[in-house]
C-alpha cells in the first residue's frame, strides 16, 4: 500500500474547503427571488391560544395553522406497548407546549422585514401552570401537556433481573439521587433551511442543514401527502450535527408547503436565540440510584429508578423515549454483576423536544453510575478503581452479554483501566495530596468507564418501532472514463472526515490514489437510501458498504485487466493502482478508459453493468460494536469560590481497528471539550414560568479553547469480530466520559472535607455550597 | 434577530452629535457597538436613530496634562492593550485591556461606549473607579466633568443625560512607587465577571482604595486604613457588608476573594 489506506494520519481532503472558507452551508445559498421566513414563537410555556390577530394589510405575508391545508402533523410514534403518542403541530393550533413552539410563519425579502412582520401580529393566550420540573410532572394532579393522556408519561419501562436478592447478599450499599441538567446543542452552524418547487422536474427542493436527508424525504413526504420521488433533500456542508439536526423539524414542512403555495423559493435561518431557546434540548436526567457491593468491594447489584425530561413532544424519527429506553440497557456498564432493576419514565413537559446528544444517554449514565460507584468504594473503603477492578467483565469472557442482555463484541476493559492508571501518575497524585497545596487548593483525582455502542442496527430498532430502522447500507460505487473513482452514500459527514477515511477504505481494496477518489454525499438525487450519520455508525456501515462495493468493482476491473494483459482471470491481481498479472501490469485507470472509451478492447464476456454498481453491507451481527475508554482526570479545586482547574486528563481508548487516527484524535478531543461542558459549564435553567433563563451565549456557558487542557490521548486497538476491518463506532466516546471523571476527581478532592457533588454541571455555586452542607455535618461528627 | 428599523446619522463633529441627539427624542449613540449591537438584534432596544459617532476625530483623541491623561471616547480597549495609549498607572491599562472578552471585542468595543453603558460587571468601570477617574460629558448645555465613581449610579444606569456624549475619560498619573492590581473572578476566559478586585496604592500620592465591581450596583469603594497584604478574606467580607452591601454567603465570598487577590497581587509587585 502507498499510506493512503486504512491506518493512515492523512489530513483531511474536506479541510482544504473548511479551513479557507469554502465550504457552502444554508447560510451561504441565495437563489434568485428567494424570501426570508422568521417565525412567531409561542412566548409562554403552557397556553391556549384564544385568538391570532393579523392586520389585513400583511395578511398575505403571514401563514397560521389554520392556512396549512393538506399538512399532517408529525407523529414520531414507537411500538413499545404503553408509549402515549404526541402530535407535534406544524404551527400551533389550539394549544402552546413550550416557550419557542411555531405559532406563525412569516415571509418577506429579508430576514428583519419578516421579523418586523412577526412584530405585528398579537396573539391572545389563555395561561395554563406550566410543567418545568419532570419530577413535579410525574404527580398525580399535575397539569396536563396533552390532555388526552390522563398522565404526562410518555413510556415507563421496567427491567428487573432477580434484583430482590441482592439485599440479602450485600455487605455494602450506597443510594445517591442523581441529576444532570438539561443542555442545548450549540452546533457552530444552527439549522437552516431553503425550500423551492422546481417546476420543470416537478419536485421539492429541500436544501437543509440535516444529518439525515433521506429521512427528513420521507419525513416531509408524510407531512406534506407528496410521493417521495417528487422531493429532493439536499444537505449541503453542515456546520456540525451531534445529534442535533437528526430531526425533522416543523420549520422544514412550513417552508415545503409555502414554496409550492407562493412559488418562490424560501429561506429560514436558525439564529442562535432561536437555537437556544426554541431549538430541541438534550441530557436531562435524574436517578435515583442504589449500588450493592459485597464485602470484597465487587459490585453486586444496581437499583434504578431514572425519570428522563422528554419535553412536549416526540421527535422524528427518533422519539420521546430513545434516551430514557436507552437507561435501562446501558446503566450495568463495563462491568458483571448478577442484580439488577431499572424503572424509567419518560415524561412530557412544556420544554422543546429532547433529543440524542453525541453519546445519547451515555453519558447521563456514565456521570450517575460512575459517581455513585466512587461513593460505593468509599462506604466500602477502598480505592474506587479497586472497586472497578473487581467488578469489570474480564477479556477472557469476550463476547460478553451482560445482565441487560448487551453483547459486548470485544475488548480488554481492566487493560484499559491499569494503562489510564498509570498514564495519569496515580501514586504521584495520591503523593501530592498527602502534602497538600501551597495555594490552598485541594487536588483530586477521578476516573470513569464506558462502553460505547455504535453501528446497531435493525435487530435493535426493529424492536423500538420507531419511524424508521436501520438496515443494510449501500455505496454506489463508479469509476469516471478517466480513473477517477465516485463513491455515493447516503449518509453525510459534517465533521467527521468521511471524504477523507472512505477515501482511504477505497484506496485500501482498489488502489486508487486518493486526491483521485471523491465521496458524494448529502444529496438524495445523488445517493442511495441512508438513515444517516448518528449512532457512530457510518464507518462501520458506509465503511462496510464502501468496501463491498470497491471489492465487486475489483472483480469487474481484473477482468478487463485480465484481457488486456492476456492473462487468465485468476492470475491477475490489484496491486498499487495497477493490475498485475505474472508477465505484466497496467492501470486500474487504463482498465476504466477502456470500459467508457474503447469497448472494442473489453472481453466478449464483459460484465455488463460496466465499472459502476451498488453494493450493501450490514455487519455480521447488528448489535452493535462496542468501543470503550477509561477517562482519567485530575483537578484542583478551591474551596471557597469552587473554582475547578482539570490539571490533567488521560483517554485510553479503544475502538478497534483505526481508520485514520489523527481524525479519531479529533473525535475524542472534541467530544470530550463537549463533555466537560456538560460537566462544568453548560445549562438551560427554566423558572417556574417555563421560561429558558438562557437566551444567548452570554449565558448558555460553553467551554472554549482556554477551558479545554491538553487531552492525553493513548490507544489500543481491538479489532471487533463483527466488522469489515474489525472498526469500531467511536464518534461519540469523548462526550461521554468527562462528567464522570471530573465529578469524581472533585469529589475526591472534597472528600476529606465530606462533600460530594451529584448534580451537573458542576458549578463553582454548587461546589462551594455542598463544602458549606458538609462543614457542620463534619464539625457534629 | 435582526433589529428593528431605525434610521442612521454619522455625523463628524461633535457639536453636530449632540445637535441631532437633542434634536431626535429616542436617538441612541452608537460607538464601538459590542453592547448596543446585540440589543439591536434582540430587539431589547429599538431607537428612533442611531447617532453613530465612530468617526468624530475629537473622540478619538488622547491628549496629556501634568497631572492626567485624556482617553478619547471613542479608544477602542485593542488600542490600549496594544500601548497605542500612554498609560498612567504604569502600564495597569493595558493589563486590563488585556483581559476584556476576547480580541475581537476589543477590536471594536470602546472605552466610553464602556463606561456609558455602566454595566457593573465591565472591566473599565471598576479598573478607572479605582483610579479616581472622571468622565467628560458633552450636551447641548455645555460640558461638564463627573467623578467616575459619581457617574455611575446603579446597575446599566448611568448619570449622562439623553443629549450627552461621553467625550472622554480623565486618568490621573500615578507615582513610580504605585501598585496596582486587577482581578476578576470569570466562569470562563472572556466572559463578564462574576466579581471583580482592584486595589491600588499609591504612598506618594497618598491613594490606598480597593474597589469591589461585578456587583448588582455601582463599584463598591473601600478606602481602608490596613495595609493590603493584612487584610484577609474575612476582614474584606466585613469590610463588604459594613459598606452595605447586601449578597448571598456565596456571592459575598466570591467579592471577597477577588479583592483578596487583587491585595496579595497588589503587595506581591
Amino acid at each position: 500500500m502507498t499510506g493512503q489506506g486504512i491506518g493512515a494520519r492523512l489530513l483531511r481532503k474536506e479541510d482544504e474547503r473548511y479551513m479557507r472558507g469554502r465550504g457552502q452551508y444554508v447560510g451561504d445559498i441565495r437563489l434568485p427571488g428567494m424570501q426570508e421566513v422568521a417565525f412567531l414563537r409561542s412566548p409562554l410555556a403552557h397556553a391556549r391560544i384564544k385568538a391570532i390577530h393579523i392586520p389585513d394589510r400583511i395578511r398575505d405575508r403571514v401563514f397560521i395553522a389554520a392556512d396549512l391545508d393538506g399538512v399532517a402533523a408529525i407523529r414520531a410514534d414507537t411500538a413499545l406497548p404503553g408509549f402515549k403518542s404526541s402530535v407535534q403541530p406544524v404551527l400551533a393550533t389550539d394549544k402552546v407546549r413550550y416557550v419557542g413552539e411555531t405559532v406563525a410563519m412569516c415571509i418577506a425579502p429579508t430576514r428583519a422585514e419578516a421579523e418586523d412582520l412577526a412584530a405585528e401580529i398579537d396573539v391572545e393566550f389563555d395561561a395554563l401552570p406550566a410543567l418545568h420540573d419532570m419530577l413535579a410532572a410525574r404527580n398525580a394532579g399535575a397539569a396536563l401537556v396533552h390532555e388526552h393522556w390522563g398522565d404526562n408519561l410518555f413510556l415507563p419501562t421496567s427491567t428487573d433481573v432477580d434484583f430482590e436478592a441482592v439485599k440479602a447478599k450485600a455487605a455494602f450499599s450506597v443510594t445517591r439521587e442523581l441529576r444532570t441538567a438539561r443542555q442545548a446543542m450549540c452546533p457552530l452552524e444552527g439549522r437552516g433551511v431553503i425550500a423551492e418547487w422546481n417546476s420543470r422536474l416537478e419536485q421539492l427542493v429541500v436544501t437543509s442543514s440535516t444529518q439525515q436527508p433521506h429521512i427528513v424525504r420521507s419525513g416531509l413526504a408524510e407531512c406534506l401527502a407528496i410521493d417521495e420521488g417528487s422531493i429532493r433533500v439536499v444537505a449541503p456542508d453542515v456546520g456540525g450535527g451531534f445529534g442535533y439536526k437528526g430531526i425533522l423539524l416543523p420549520e422544514e414542512v412550513a417552508l415545503a408547503w409555502a414554496t409550492r403555495k407562493l412559488g418562490v423559493p424560501l429561506r429560514w435561518l436558525e439564529d442562535r436565540r432561536e437555537n437556544l431557546i426554541a431549538g430541541a434540548d438534550c441530557r436531562e436526567h435524574h436517578y435515583i440510584l442504589t449500588a450493592y457491593a459485597d464485602r470484597d468491594g465487587r459490585l453486586l447489584g444496581l437499583d434504578c429508578e431514572a425519570t428522563v425530561d422528554s419535553g412536549a413532544y416526540s421527535a422524528y424519527p427518533f422519539s420521546a423515549c430513545l434516551e430514557a429506553g436507552q437507561i435501562g440497557s446501558i446503566l450495568p456498564g463495563l462491568y458483571d454483576f448478577p442484580h439488577y432493576r431499572c424503572r424509567t419514565y419518560s415524561v412530557a413537559t412544556n420544554k422543546p423536544p429532547i433529543l440524542p446528544y453525541r453519546g445519547v444517554a451515555r453519558t447521563g449514565v456514565c456521570f450517575a453510575l460512575e459517581v455513585t460507584l466512587d461513593a460505593l468504594a468509599r462506604e466500602v473503603g477502598i480505592e474506587p478503581n479497586a472497586l472497578r477492578f473487581n467488578s469489570l467483565v474480564q477479556p477472557e469472557q469476550m463476547p460478553f452479554d451482560n445482565i441487560a442482555k448487551r453483547h459486548f463484541d470485544s475488548g480488554n476493559y481492566p487493560d484499559a483501566l491499569r494503562q489510564a492508571v498509570e498514564a495519569i501518575g496515580f501514586d504521584k497524585v495520591r503523593d501530592r495530596q498527602t502534602q497538600g497545596e501551597a495555594d490552598g487548593r485541594r487536588i483530586g483525582i477521578g476516573f470513569s468507564m464506558y462502553a460505547e455502542q455504535a453501528g446497531h442496527g435493525t435487530s435493535v430498532y426493529a424492536a423500538w418501532g420507531i419511524p424508521f430502522v436501520p438496515g443494510y447500507e449501500q455505496c454506489q460505487a463508479r469509476f469516471t472514463p478517466d480513473g477517477g473513482l465516485e463513491l455515493r452514500i447516503g449518509a453525510h459527514s459534517h465533521g467527521q472526515g468521511l471524504e477523507t477515511t472512505l477515501s482511504q477504505v477505497a484506496h485500501s481494496i482498489l488502489g486508487v490514489p486518493h486526491e483521485r477518489i471523491k465521496v458524494v454525499h448529502g444529496d438524495t438525487a445523488e445517493t442511495p437510501y441512508s438513515t444517516g450519520t448518528w449512532g457512530s455508525r457510518c464507518m462501520i456501515m458506509s465503511g462496510g458498504a464502501v468496501a463491498t462495493a470497491c471489492e465487486e468493482l475489483g472483480e469487474r476491473v481484473l477482468a478487463i485487466g485480465a484481457k488486456l494483459l492476456q492473462a487468465r482471470r485468476e492470475d491477475v491481481r490489484i496491486e498499487g493502482a495497477d493490475v498485475v498479472s505474472p508477465s505484466g501490469k497496467v492501470a486500474v485507470a487504463e482498465v476504466a478508459r477502456t470500459w467508457y472509451r474503447r469497448p472494442q478492447d473489453l472481453p466478449p464476456d464483459v460484465n455488463p453493468g460496466g465499472l459502476e454498481l451498488t453494493a450493501g453491507y450490514k455487519a455480521k451481527r447488528d448489535t452493535g460494536t462496542f468501543s470503550y475508554a477509561a477517562h482519567a482526570a485530575v483537578v484542583a479545586v478551591e474551596p471557597d469560590t469552587g473554582e475547578v482547574e482539570i490539571l490533567d486528563y488521560v483517554v485510553v481508548e479503544d475502538g478497534g481497528v483505526l481508520v485514520n487516527p489523527m481524525i479519531v484524535d479529533g473525535q475524542i478531543i472534541g467530544g470530550c471539550a463537549q463533555g466537560i461542558g456538560t460537566a462544568l459549564y453548560e445549562e438551560m435553567p427554566y423558572d417556574a414560568q417555563g421560561q429558558p433563563l438562557a437566551s444567548t451565549l452570554s449565558d448558555y456557558m460553553l467551554p472554549g479553547p482556554t477551558e479545554v487542557p491538553e487531552i492525553r490521548i493513548l490507544h489500543t486497538e481491538t479489532p471487533s469480530p463483527y466488522t469489515r476491518f474489525g472498526q469500531k463506532g467511536i464518534g461519540e466516546g469523548g462526550a461521554i466520559a468527562p462528567p464522570a471523571a471530573i465529578t469524581n476527581a472533585i469529589n475526591d478532592a472534597l472528600k476529606d472535607i465530606g462533600a460530594e457533588l451529584v448534580v451537573s454541571p458542576i458549578s463553582p455555586r454548587r461546589i462551594a455550597e455542598a463544602i458549606a452542607r458538609a462543614k457542620p455535618k463534619a464539625a457534629a461528627a | 434577530m435582526k433589529p428593528a428599523p431605525f434610521a442612521y446619522e454619522r455625523p463628524a463633529t461633535l457639536s453636530e452629535a449632540v445637535r441631532i441627539l437633542a434634536d431626535v427624542p429616542g436617538a441612541k449613540v452608537l460607538a464601538g457597538g459590542q453592547t448596543l449591537g446585540p440589543m439591536l438584534n434582540l430587539r431589547l432596544a429599538q431607537p428612533e436613530m442611531i447617532v453613530d459617532i465612530g468617526r468624530i476625530p475629537e473622540l478619538a483623541e488622547v491628549t496629556e496634562t501634568a497631572g492626567a491623561i485624556s482617553i478619547g471616547a471613542t479608544v477602542t480597549h485593542a488600542a490600549i492593550e496594544d500601548g497605542r495609549v500612554s498609560d498612567p498607572a504604569g502600564g495597569f491599562l493595558r493589563r486590563v485591556a488585556k483581559g476584556i472578552a476576547y480580541r475581537a471585542v476589543r477590536t471594536r468595543g470602546t472605552i466610553g461606549g464602556s463606561l456609558a453603558h455602566a454595566d457593573p460587571a465591565a472591566d473599565w468601570l471598576s479598573a478607572l473607579t479605582a483610579l479616581g477617574a472622571e468622565v467628560v460629558l458633552s450636551g447641548s448645555h455645555g460640558s461638564r466633568t463627573v467623578v467616575l465613581a459619581e457617574f455611575a449610579r446603579g446597575a446599566m444606569q448611568a448619570d449622562i443625560a439623553a443629549d450627552e456624549i461621553v467625550v472622554a475619560v480623565r486618568v490621573p498619573k500615578f507615582s513610580r512607587a504605585s501598585r496596582f492590581a486587577y482581578h476578576k473572578i470569570c466562569r470562563k476566559t472572556g466572559e463578564f465577571a462574576e466579581a471583580i478586585g482592584v486595589a491600588v496604592d499609591d504612598p506618594e500620592r497618598g491613594v490606598r482604595r480597593l474597589v469591589a465591581g461585578a456587583t448588582e450596583g455601582r463599584p463598591i469603594v473601600l478606602n481602608l486604613e490596613r495595609d493590603l497584604i493584612s487584610l484577609s478574606v474575612a476582614a474584606l467580607e466585613e469590610a463588604l457588608s459594613a459598606s452595605g452591601y447586601v449578597a448571598d454567603a456565596y456571592v459575598l465570598k466570591l467579592h471577597a476573594v477577588a479583592l483578596h487577590r487583587a491585595c496579595q497581587e497588589a503587595s506581591a509587585l
